[in-house]
């Protein structure tokens, strides 16, 4: 009897451990690593929440792992007591859990607020939501980019969002919680980082078929980076490449192979098409694409080039039947675009 | 033994049918008991059709970037496997257990309205087996103007825009094909099915008990059976609405939910949760009821603050009703509503509590035996407890935001659907399978099987909480490997493949004892509510005389007295009791009125999908035959005597 019960307290201890040491490490979108104040005092607040819980857990299983072997069947076990029920150990265990839970309710309300005020001297960006990447404008110096959101370290950043066509979630967890991109309706979401990093974003809510590959990146760049991205970013992409180079062979496939349809490059073709794509300016400038599921390199680009489906199944962009030396050239153009 | 007395003449379209063997009893039957034998194993059929998807789905994500599905697949798995599990696996299995149980519970002959119950149960089938025609006729595709490298396989031609089908992304323009289309009419037309079964459940409460039954004698099970029967009559009428609408906008054009046209999608949400969250109640409660009936049988006490119980049950279920945004806490909402809702939840957690501490109260002090459905009674409260505290973590609204989408929602619903509802089943279909079978289970598989299933349960969801925590994201086919998420997905997918194994020991367990198991005595577990008073398998007229009800646990109290101590003892015309009842039970005194058998239930609800098919494909021809079969099936059903040919028993030779 006792080797037995050793043996499940054993597991228990191991199950325990188990868990302790769980948390994986260096997970890119983890929300138990907050990285700025916003998603700080939701990771408080939770913890908060998590202890108490842990509080309750142990208290029950507790209760019911003692009840299952102190109160089972035995030989020459007499009948039970028949009780029936307690009012007062009922209203305890009724009163004590609303005592608990208005404890929680405080901060929680408090903080619904805190989150959702618009923060003082907040850089305004755009947020808008597109099968399946996500675009983002910058109302006050007129940039329009995608797939990587820039923003300045230690100032907060307010983002207006809304959907180009189906329901879309905005997440960036180190940075704060979630929030719906919904067409037709526009949401907000605060965001700060507190020193110079890359983060990971990902679409929360299912919105077809490659939700699963509408990812992003936000960095955070220190004041001086942030303002020369900027000045950059407001630059047009230069027109005039060298005759006969391989990046003016990829400027005619870009315009001539119909990624004008969609496609913007300021500079070089400005008429926005019906279905609106990724601004492809400053391009090379980004260190991944096709919704920040890919890493910006020139394998990955063939790959995509050859057919986009492939990679993200659903996607508006056709398989334009590119030749080889016309998807080699045409990476040689995008590279330019700094 | 029974004998039907033939009617003299054709009255009707169809002659009364007769069988009592063979196919013909099964498809004509309006016996309780027999249609939640049906219920249950159809149920099990698409529970097992649900996990083989689940499997599926843990396949293609046991490692990052994964193959083995493709993207359309993968989304309509998923879908499939929420809309089975909730809609053809939980819900009907509870239903089998309210057919089987209540009128035995409350000491009926049947439920109010035999036939309707068949209907609902047939309109169910055939609304399963529309759902699931997707797979043979269904289409699905990439949104308008998008591009798909590679043909959707017959895999992915099923539903593919989630079980909560948010719109516009469920709409005709995201989701074209005719995919959706079936789960939106096959959930209607289960819809219709469970509707009918509320209300006969309601009336078969309020007017069918036994001599002495009052409400408050009333077992904690039927007290759940009708908490559930009001959700769903409360709740399914919204569901509805809004599927019609959703039909409408995929096949006539208006926009309710496009806002290009002046809809809201936001809208959609409300309407969904707002049947959604009643149905995890519906869900749930079932279970909370079949726990509160095996603990006190298991720990030889009665249940423990029996009207907080109950009380607590419909607390419960009024209180679901108000706390549908919680599912939205990161959509559109305003910070006041998100306050509200989020309190209204944190309030939904105290009657769940009370409940929790009610049913350790009733083990507590108890002389607990450890025999399988007990085990499966104290599984699910250890997994339910932890399904109901991270709930409360998501009451927390700002850590909802980074939790909803995530795989930490999956955990959590999965320890309250499964841990709970299916552990609470399990614990049902041991307890009660002497009695359905008149043949005692295998204990030690029973055992086994409990164990693996405990572990297989713990290893697949509990990873997910911190899984989701530490960032992947719900109804995502692949993810990419620098996420780290690679290990413990691996670890989740074992976990899964665990509870299958104990899946097939419980089947091969049912399969054998249903067969060789040991003849069951009628009361195997000294236990407390009459429908142990009778026969085991339960006989066709189920009470050979109306139970005359004096107390709650009446059949206990029959047997126990309590001495000064307020210990059990046994009273000595115990032993007699149970000898006349075993006497009693198979050899009732007086002819009994059955009801009949009916072709109808089946005719009428065979015509539904028909009507679907007809406005998916706007065929004037289908829906013809729909509504002729509906007709011919409404006019019989009418037109049939009641009092004709009634079911009389006989002794034969």
């Amino acid at each position: 009897m006792n080797k037995k019960r050793f043996f499940k307290y054993k597991n228990l201890s191991l199950l325990i451990l188990l868990f302790l040491t769980a948390c994986i490490e260096n997970a890119p979108m983890d929300s138990l690593s907050p990285a700025g104040p916003y998603a700080r005092q939701i990771d408080d607040l939770f913890w908060l929440t998590f202890w108490i819980a842990v509080g309750v857990f142990f208290i029950v299983q507790g209760a019911l792992i003692f009840s299952v072997f102190y109160f089972r069947d035995m030989p020459g076990k007499p009948e039970p007591k028949q009780i029936h029920g307690n009012n007062i150990l009922e209203l305890t265990w009724t009163i004590i859990p609303i005592l608990i839970l208005a404890a929680i309710a405080v901060p929680t309300v408090r903080t619904i607020f805190d989150l959702a005020r618009e923060p003082e001297g907040a850089l305004k960006i755009e947020v808008i939501g597109h099968q399946w990447w996500f675009e983002y404008k910058y109302p006050d110096y007129g940039i329009t980019t995608a797939n990587v959101l820039v923003i300045p370290a230690d100032t907060p950043v307010r983002l207006e969002m809304w959907s180009n066509d189906v329901l879309h979630n905005y997440w960036v967890p180190k940075l704060n919680g979630k929030r719906y991109l919904v067409p037709g309706q526009k949401t907000y979401l605060n965001l700060q980082a507190d020193s110079p990093d890359e983060f990971w974003a990902q679409c929360g809510e299912y919105c077809g078929l490659s939700h699963s590959k509408m990812r992003g990146r936000v960095l955070s760049l220190n004041q001086k980076d942030f303002e020369n991205w900027v000045n950059n970013q407001k630059l047009n992409a230069n027109k005039d490449l060298a005759e006969g180079s391989l990046a003016e062979e990829g400027q005619q496939v870009y315009l001539n192979a119909g990624c004008t349809q969609c496609h913007v490059i300021n500079g070089v073709w400005d008429v926005q098409g019906d279905r609106i794509a990724p601004n492809l300016t400053h391009f090379a400038n980004r260190n991944v694409f096709a919704g920040a599921a890919l890493k910006n390199n020139k394998e990955n680009l063939t790959k995509w080039l050859a057919n986009p489906a492939e990679i993200k199944p659903g996607t508006f962009m056709p398989n334009l039947e590119l030749t080889e030396k016309e998807i080699e050239a045409l990476i040689a153009y995008l590279g330019t675009l700094k | 033994m029974t004998k039907i007395i033939e009617p003299d003449k054709q009255t009707n379209i169809f002659r009364r049918p007769s069988s009592e063997y063979g196919i013909w009893s099964w498809l004509t039957t309006v016996d309780h008991k027999k249609i939640g034998i049906m219920y249950g194993y159809a149920a099990f059929f698409f529970l097992l059709i649900g996990g083989l998807e689940a499997l599926v789905l843990r396949i293609q994500l046991a490692q990052p970037d994964n193959n083995f599905l493709s993207a359309a697949e993968y989304n309509a798995m998923f879908t499939m496997h929420g809309t089975t599990m909730v809609f053809l696996a939980i819900m009907p299995i509870s239903a089998a257990f309210f057919n089987y149980l209540l009128p035995l519970q409350i000491g009926a002959r049947d439920v109010a309205f035999p036939r309707l119950n068949a209907l609902s149960f047939w309109i169910w089938v055939f609304g399963g087996l529309f759902l699931y025609s997707t797979f043979v006729f269904g289409t699905a595709g990439a949104p308008e103007g998008g591009y798909l490298a590679e043909e959707v396989g017959w895999l992915g031609n099923a539903p593919n825009g989630g079980w909560f089908g948010y719109q516009p992304n469920a709409g005709f323009k995201y989701s074209p094909g005719t995919a959706m289309d079936y789960w939106a009419i096959g959930l209607q037309i289960l819809g219709i099915s469970s509707l009918v079964s509320a209300f006969n459940f309601i009336v078969t409460i309020l007017n069918m008990r036994t001599q002495g039954m009052r409400l408050m004698r009333m077992p904690v099970f039927t007290w759940m059976t009708f908490a559930v029967a009001f959700l769903l009559a409360f709740s399914l009428p919204i569901i509805a609405i809004a599927l019609f609408y959703v039909t409408f906008d995929r096949q006539f054009g208006t926009t309710f939910f496009l806002t290009e046209g002046g809809g809201d999608p936001v809208l959609w949400q409300h309407l969904f949760w707002l049947f959604g969250h009643p149905e995890v109640y519906i869900l749930i409660l079932p279970a909370f009821g079949i726990v509160s009936e095996i603990l006190p049988t298991f720990s030889r006490k009665p249940l423990f603050g029996y009207p907080a119980i109950v009380f607590a049950g419909f607390g419960i279920a009024f209180i679901g009703f108000g706390v549908w945004a919680h599912h939205m806490f990161a959509s559109a909402i305003s910070p006041v509503a998100q306050a509200g809702f989020g309190i209204s939840t944190m309030i939904i957690a105290v009657p769940t509590g009370v409940k929790i501490f009610n049913w350790l109260g009733t083990i507590w002090g108890g002389k607990l035996n450890l025999k399988t459905p007990m085990l499966f009674a104290l599984g699910f409260i250890g997994m339910f407890v932890i399904g109901g505290l991270s709930g409360v973590t998501h009451s927390v609204v700002p850590a909802d935001t980074q939790q909803t989408d995530t795989y930490y929602i999956v955990a959590h619903f999965h320890y309250v659907l499964f841990g709970g509802a299916m552990f609470g089943i399990f614990a049902g279909l041991y307890y009660w399978f002497p009695k359905v079978w008149g043949k005692m289970y295998n204990e030690t598989l029973g055992q086994i099987h409990f164990w693996t299933m405990l572990i297989g349960f713990n290893l697949t969801f509990g990873p997910m909480h911190w899984l989701g925590l530490q960032g992947q994201v719900r109804r995502t086919w692949v993810y990419a490997e620098e996420t780290n998420l690679g290990f413990w997905n691996l670890i989740v997918s074992i976990g899964a493949f665990i509870i299958a194994l104990s899946i097939l020991i419980f089947m091969a367990n049912w399969m054998y004892s249903k067969r060789k198991g040991e003849k069951a005595p009628f009361d195997p577990w000294d236990a407390r509510t009459i429908e142990w008073t009778i026969p085991s398998p339960t006989p066709v007229w189920n009470f050979s005389k109306a139970p005359h009800v004096k107390a709650l646990d009446d059949f206990w109290h029959a047997k126990y007295d309590e001495d000064e101590e307020g210990r059990a003892v046994r009273r000595d015309t115990a032993d007699d009791l149970l000898l006349q009842l075993e006497e009693e039970g198979l050899n009732p005194e007086e002819e009994i009125e059955l009801p009949n058998p009916s072709y109808y239930p089946f005719i009428l609800s065979s015509g539904l999908p028909f009507l679907g098919y007809a406005v998916i494909y706007k065929s004037i021809p289908l829906a013809l035959i729909g509504v002729v079969l509906i007709l011919a099936g409404s006019f019989g059903w009418a037109t049939e005597p009641l009092e004709e040919g009634f079911r009389s028993r006989k002794e034969e030779e």
